[in-house]
């Protein structure tokens, strides 16, 4: 046989060299002239080693409408500043609707509504003094954006707080969060830490004004009803206890330094202990000097954690929240508040949590799948085509070890149905090769000699063997492009291994057949 | 070794009325069957909480039942899952019901039940319904876009009718496997409809490597001074490939049947969707890609030199 080109045998020794180091960190440390950057062993994913894995939606809308309501505050704040009197001020959705109470005014406001909301289109005022604003498209685009990104900040410190190696939190699509915790068990509590908004307000309690009338329906204007926790009262039945107060949210949980565990000496209970940072200790001083005896309201999420009577002003800048916490919750609570309220609600949309037990058990009996299957293969080959099945046993062996090579260096995830991928492809390599020694098999039919009937062999099959794996990889890029998660590593572990076997299965065994039978002069037979 | 003799020489296009009629009568019982039974749709598309836990001992069904039915979720779906201990809850989702909650309920009882110690979580799976929607939408376009490119693909290198065939022949694959799945009432899954692709990958590679013979022979036919009817030269071509085709349909039936039998229960339909679809495939590619190739012959006729421009390529 004509000499086969050297650089093609230096091309195979060297990718054998690298898969074997590429492989290596899977089994041992690499030495040290090995590039860190390609020593990596092979990462595996959430179904192989258990963790918690989470989808989140973030409610974007909310986080306009509640930018928004805010700026009902503003409004007051300049409307009154400029003594111009208003009769109603409100915000739906994404609109805000003034009403200015003296049509005489109604150029002035124009003016200073223009001026303070340049995030809004100004409409006219309208026959009865309303004005309405709405939020700019691209205003409130940002806002949602903003509120993904900020919810993903929050949730990452509330994770990092659980003190779990390596969390992944990147955003999904325009509203969604992908959260996985490797290595973590208790879903429910991540899901407990993750999905609470924490918000925190603390307001004043209208002390003037009248809480029947006001649940009666006549509300003060500027205030607002809101409720402590359901508490079953003495004939069984639940009770929330009602609280009328100042709409205004004097602090926020913006405004938290750190919240830490602590004990209240009262009760002898477990309670957190909030700091508020300058900004906040210095509103704390102003707003408990100015209102000694009234009573300020902690809100968390919604609903009155307590209201304390503001004794004496509070320069230190401390509160507590209590509520007959156990222990986990009131640590719980404190990571939450520390790492700051969400932007938005958040809803679990998908969740694929998977126990420690399960993963390893689909370790072990996926690699238990792919050794048998490799086995039948093995032996099969080397029955049916003897000397050249024990060739193409070879490059499969190589090719196995080309696939870990290249996903461990790649940094690819290997996933359950990922090994699938793997076995599957094992059953897909020989077939390049059964494709040529059948191939060869004919032109010795044909009465071809031995070493004319090889390179015939080759030279024929070549063409099918790349339209048959080109539309195999096609179906894997497409389940690649659609598929989520464990099924993608499929993608990939399919891709990769159709892609090394056409590398052994061609180029690997021809050398091995060239280099074996060009010192000898004749070859009478083959052993196929 | 050699169990499928150089000279064999079966005529399969002559039976090609006979495959035809049994293909149509198992499609038909497929569509049938998708149509009366309906896939057990897993919560992938239908949106659910699925929980699996292990019990240390052998668990009785209607003891988990009684525990969790104080919260509302007697109606679950409760089964064995591999073995006594291991046992899958399957809860559809409730109107309203948007996070993901259920599971920690579920566990919470049968903690309390149970003790802690008695019940490990092994997994938990939640999926929203507005998230079953989008698993279906992209599962439908996967195995569409599929079809298209390959359908591309195969126009490119073959001829229209050959593309035509492959899939002719992948639908025919495709329908009998979920069929199957309608009449054993196997969990239709996300990892199935990875597994339904890879079928449409490996059939349609056992596919070409007919046709490719098939376009060699014809050319070669042409250049007789009295070519011989098509029917025939693809009927060689087959027969031909023969020994390959049924050799790695064998070696990766062997593997599949490996990752059936050990690859554990999450994986055991997805591997039985393998099984099913290679088993089909390799069928479709000998009775039906071919014949349906052969009978649109004259349909899409290309002028001459479309023809030589096609011989020209490797």
């Amino acid at each position: 046989m004509h000499s086969f080109p050297r650089w093609k045998i230096w091309l195979i020794l060297t990718v054998l060299v690298v898969s074997l180091m590429g492989s290596l960190p899977n089994i041992m440390s690499t030495p040290s002239w090995w590039p860190s950057a390609l020593s990596h062993p092979m990462s595996l994913g959430l179904d192989l080693k258990g963790g918690v894995h989470l989808v989140l939606d973030v409610d974007v809308n909310k986080a306009v409408t509640h930018s928004v309501e805010e700026d009902v505050d503003t409004a007051r704040q300049v409307l009154r500043k400029e003594k111009i009197r208003y009769r109603k001020l409100a915000s739906e959705g994404n609109t805000l609707k003034i009403t200015i109470k003296e049509a005489s005014d109604l150029a002035a406001a124009e003016t200073l509504l223009k001026d303070t909301f340049s995030n809004y289109n100004l409409s006219p005022a309208a026959a009865d003094n309303t004005f309405v604003l709405t939020l700019k498209d691209s205003v409130a685009d940002e806002t949602r954006k903003f509120a993904v990104d900020q919810a993903i900040e929050v949730i990452r410190g509330r994770i990092d707080a659980l003190g779990t190696t390596e969390p992944v939190i990147v955003k999904q699509g325009d509203h969604r969060i992908l959260v996985q915790i490797p290595g973590y068990e208790d879903s429910a509590r991540a899901k407990q830490l993750i999905g609470r908004t924490a918000e925190l307000q603390f307001k004043l309690v209208d002390e003037k004004g009248d809480l029947e009338k006001a649940m009666a329906g006549s509300i003060p204007p500027g205030d607002i009803i809101m409720y402590g926790p359901a508490k079953r009262g003495a004939n069984g039945q639940l009770n929330r206890q009602p609280y009328l107060l100042k709409k205004h949210t004097e602090l926020s949980g913006s405004e938290i330094a750190d919240a830490r565990v602590s004990i209240d000496s009262r009760f002898n209970e477990y309670a957190v202990t909030l700091k508020f940072n300058s900004k906040g200790s210095h509103r704390f001083d102003k707003l408990t000097a100015a209102h000694v005896g009234e009573r300020f309201a902690i809100i968390l999420e919604g609903v009155v954690n307590s209201a304390p009577v503001i004794r004496e002003r509070i320069s230190g800048g401390s509160a507590q929240i209590t509520g007959s916490f156990t222990p986990a919750e009131a640590h719980d609570l404190a990571i939450i508040l520390r790492a700051g309220a969400l932007p938005a609600p958040v809803q679990v949309v998908e969740e694929r949590s998977i126990g420690p037990s399960l993963g390893q058990d689909s370790i072990d009996q996926g690699m238990k799948s792919i050794i048998i299957g490799t086995l039948f293969v093995l032996v099969f080959m080397g029955i049916y085509y003897r000397m050249f099945g024990m060739v193409a046993n070879v490059a499969l062996i190589f090719n196995m070890l080309l696939i870990i090579g290249a996903m461990s260096m790649i940094g690819s995830t290997l996933t359950l149905p990922g090994m699938a991928g793997i076995v599957l492809t094992i059953g897909m390599a020989v077939d390049a090769n059964v494709l040529i020694f059948e191939r060869i098999r004919e032109e010795l039919n044909l009465g071809k000699t031995p070493l004319a009937a090889i390179d015939g062999g080759y030279d024929k099959a070549f063409s099918t063997i790349i339209d048959a794996n080109i539309t195999t990889l096609i179906a894997a890029i497409v389940l690649f492009q659609f598929g989520s998660g464990p099924v993608k590593g499929f993608a990939v572990t399919l891709s990769v291994g159709i892609l090394a076997s056409m590398f052994t299965a061609i180029t690997v065994t021809r050398a091995i057949i060239a280099v074996s039978t060009e010192k000898r002069a004749r070859i009478e037979k083959l052993s196929i | 070794m050699q169990l499928i003799r150089p000279d064999i020489n079966i005529n399969f296009i002559g039976k090609r009325k006979l495959a035809m009629a049994i293909s149509a009568l198992m499609i038909i019982i497929s569509l049938g069957m998708l149509a009366i039974k309906g896939l057990n749709f897993g919560i992938d598309f239908t949106g659910g909480t699925l929980v699996e836990v292990k019990f240390d001992k052998p668990a009785k069904i209607a003891d988990i039942r009684s525990a969790i039915s104080p919260k509302g979720y007697g109606n679950a779906v409760i089964q064995e899952f591999g073995s006594p201990e291991e046992i899958l809850i399957r809860v559809q989702n409730r109107e309203g019901e948007k996070s993901s909650t259920i599971s920690t309920a579920i566990l919470d009882s049968l903690n309390a039940k149970f003790t802690a110690d008695a019940v490990e979580m092994r997994r938990v799976e939640f999926v929203g319904p507005q998230v079953g929607d989008e698993l279906t939408h992209a599962g439908i376009m996967a195995v569409l876009i599929s079809m298209l490119a390959i359908l591309i693909y195969v126009t490119f290198r073959f001829e229209f009718r050959f593309a035509l065939g492959a899939d002719a022949a992948l639908l025919h694959d495709i329908t009998i496997v979920l069929g199957l799945f309608a009449i054993t009432g196997k969990e239709f899954t996300l990892p199935v409809i990875a597994a339904l692709l890879t079928v449409i990958g490996y059939s349609l590679n056992d596919t070409i490597v007919v046709f490719d013979r098939i376009r060699e022979n014809f050319a070669a036919n042409r250049k007789r001074k009295n070519p011989e009817d098509e029917g025939l030269i693809a009927n060689n071509a087959i027969n031909q490939t023969l020994g390959r085709t049924l050799m790695t349909s064998f070696t990766t039936l062997l593997v599949v049947f490996s990752l059936f039998l050990f690859g554990g229960e999450v994986i055991h339909d997805f591997a039985f969707a393998l099984i099913a679809g290679i088993g089909v495939g390799t069928y479709s590619s000998i009775f039906i890609a071919s014949p349906i190739m052969l009978s649109l012959a004259g349909y899409f006729k290309g002028n001459a030199d479309e023809t030589r421009e096609m011989e020209a390529r490797p």
